[in-house]
């Protein structure tokens, strides 16, 4: 049993936009052999459109107050994030406090404020990262009962699983690292133009046109290569690219209608967990190709 | 004519990463890795020469930086290795900070009216009210007509167990001390930015 702290984000509260990542990611972990430990009280990470209202220390502030809540709760284990933008706030706000005296200094002045303090010491991870990193892919592989036979995948990086900071010094332009995970649960990883295209992220919300057309081109491209399903590890990924096709096809005269699901739904199905427990019943858009593993 | 540098040292000191600009070597690989490169008034290269050039109003007046999405792609791509998401970021944040920012520019509002005021509200967002709140910005015929819109998104959303309907959620246990954290954080940063002035 591996034990890891557990940062869950807005997005995947019980009823949040995410909470087929959430209810599978925890499935996913029981049957692999991981305990996720949640930090008590946490609050926002900020997102990616945090800079705006909140500057620079009010930005970073939010992560290191939940530094100081895992700490005190559960020391300097390992502290694992499933959200793309979460993982890259808490890890840029590591990076900057262990770098920089000041910044470090002028967090712990503002948790004073909230009687709590941070040291540093914790490292931030990406729930992939733990999976690659801390069982590797012949272990993943190893579990498949059910493997996704014929099942043609279009493994969807997009932007923040990937850059800034990259994932198991995989390519930014062409990282491996989700095709390798389809291919472990038997199915097929198809080529996929669009693997690290951005799909409008925060801007879906205040710019949905712009993002939509960013949309209907990672659509085309899945389609164009055959896909049965998108496969993704970000949950704002998942949400656009899957909630807003009718939108799409609306504004371009498409007629999309393809599943968007996660790497971890993909690996409860394969690992025999079956319908429920990957949360494929959550899915706006029926991932009705896969109901024969379950 | 003589180059007139206060407003490059103004955004060097105050914008945050802004003083990574100086670096900037105008190749333009940033511009052409942008997923909304089309929709840009000015570049991120072209902001910074202008940072450069002096020209504060139409700098911050820009609608530009608004258009990130926060992809990342020209922070991996400069060949400099300039911090560029975050620049940018900044500069939005500096446009806000001097009254410059045009309050009706769709990202702006909802970033820093909508977004930040939903997270500082309970301490986490809550996405049915984020969105209600963002579609009513502009009054209710407005709020109703972009709700009828986004109908079915919703219903799919709400039948999947993904969208929670009723718009209230409570407070974070620790919300006095984080509300207290915050405006530390917000004090010790003016006070550095005066500091510096």
């Amino acid at each position: 049993m591996k034990e890891y702290t557990f940062y869950p984000g807005c997005s995947s509260e019980k009823g949040a936009s995410a909470a087929n990542m959430e209810n599978s990611v925890h499935a996913m972990c029981q049957m692999l052999g991981i305990k996720l430990h949640e930090i008590d009280d946490w609050n926002c990470c900020s997102a990616s459109i945090g800079y705006a209202g909140g500057g620079e220390l009010p930005r970073m502030a939010l992560s290191a107050r939940n530094f100081a809540l895992a700490k005190k709760q559960f020391g300097n284990r390992d502290l694992v994030a499933t959200c793309a933008a979460c993982w890259l706030g808490m890890r840029e706000t590591h990076e900057r406090l262990e770098e920089d005296q000041q910044v470090k200094a002028d967090l712990n002045e503002a948790l004073q404020a909230a009687g709590l303090s941070y040291d540093g010491g914790i490292k931030t991870r990406h729930m992939v990262e733990v999976l690659i990193e801390d069982f590797g892919f012949d272990a993943l592989k190893a579990k498949v009962t059910k493997p996704l036979t014929g099942i043609k995948v279009a493994g969807y990086v997009g932007c923040q699983t990937n850059r800034p900071f990259g994932v198991a010094g995989d390519n930014f332009e062409n990282p491996q690292y989700l095709d390798k995970m389809t291919e472990a649960c038997g199915a097929t990883a198809v080529p996929f133009e669009k693997k690290v295209a951005c799909c409008g992220g925060a801007l879906a919300f205040s710019e949905n046109e712009k993002s939509c057309a960013l949309i209907r081109d990672i659509l085309q491209s899945a389609v164009d290569n055959g896909a049965d399903v998108i496969s993704t590890p970000c949950p704002v990924c998942q949400l656009n690219v899957e909630v807003y096709q009718d939108k799409v096809n609306k504004m371009f005269g498409t007629r999309f209608r393809i599943p968007v699901v996660y790497y971890s739904q993909l690996f409860v199905l394969a690992w025999g967990g079956g319908w429920q427990k990957a949360a494929l019943h959550q899915q706006v858009v029926p991932a009705d190709v896969l109901k024969k593993f379950a | 004519m003589a180059y007139d540098l206060s407003f490059a040292r103004e955004v060097y000191k105050n914008s945050e990463m802004g003083h990574w600009i100086k670096m900037c070597m105008q190749c333009g690989v940033c511009a052409g890795s942008c997923p909304l490169g089309p929709h840009w008034e000015h570049s991120p290269r072209q902001l910074f020469q202008m940072v450069r050039a002096g020209k504060k109003e139409e700098v911050l007046k820009s609608s530009s930086m608004w258009m990130c999405t926060s992809c990342y792609n020209c922070i991996v791509r400069c060949p400099r290795h300039l911090p560029i998401t975050h620049i940018v970021h900044g500069l939005a944040r500096y446009a806000m900070e001097q009254g410059m920012a045009n309050p009706q520019q769709p990202t702006h509002r909802f970033a820093s009216k909508v977004f930040w005021e939903n997270i500082v509200a309970t301490g986490r967002v809550g996405e049915a009210g984020l969105t209600m709140k963002l579609y009513f910005l502009d009054g209710l015929g407005a709020g109703i007509r972009m709700g009828l819109e986004m109908k079915d998104v919703a219903l799919g959303m709400v039948k999947t167990g993904r969208l929670n309907p009723i718009p209230f959620r409570g407070k974070i246990k620790g919300y006095a001390g984080f509300q207290a954290m915050l405006q530390k954080a917000a004090a010790i940063e003016s006070k550095h930015k005066e500091a510096k002035a």
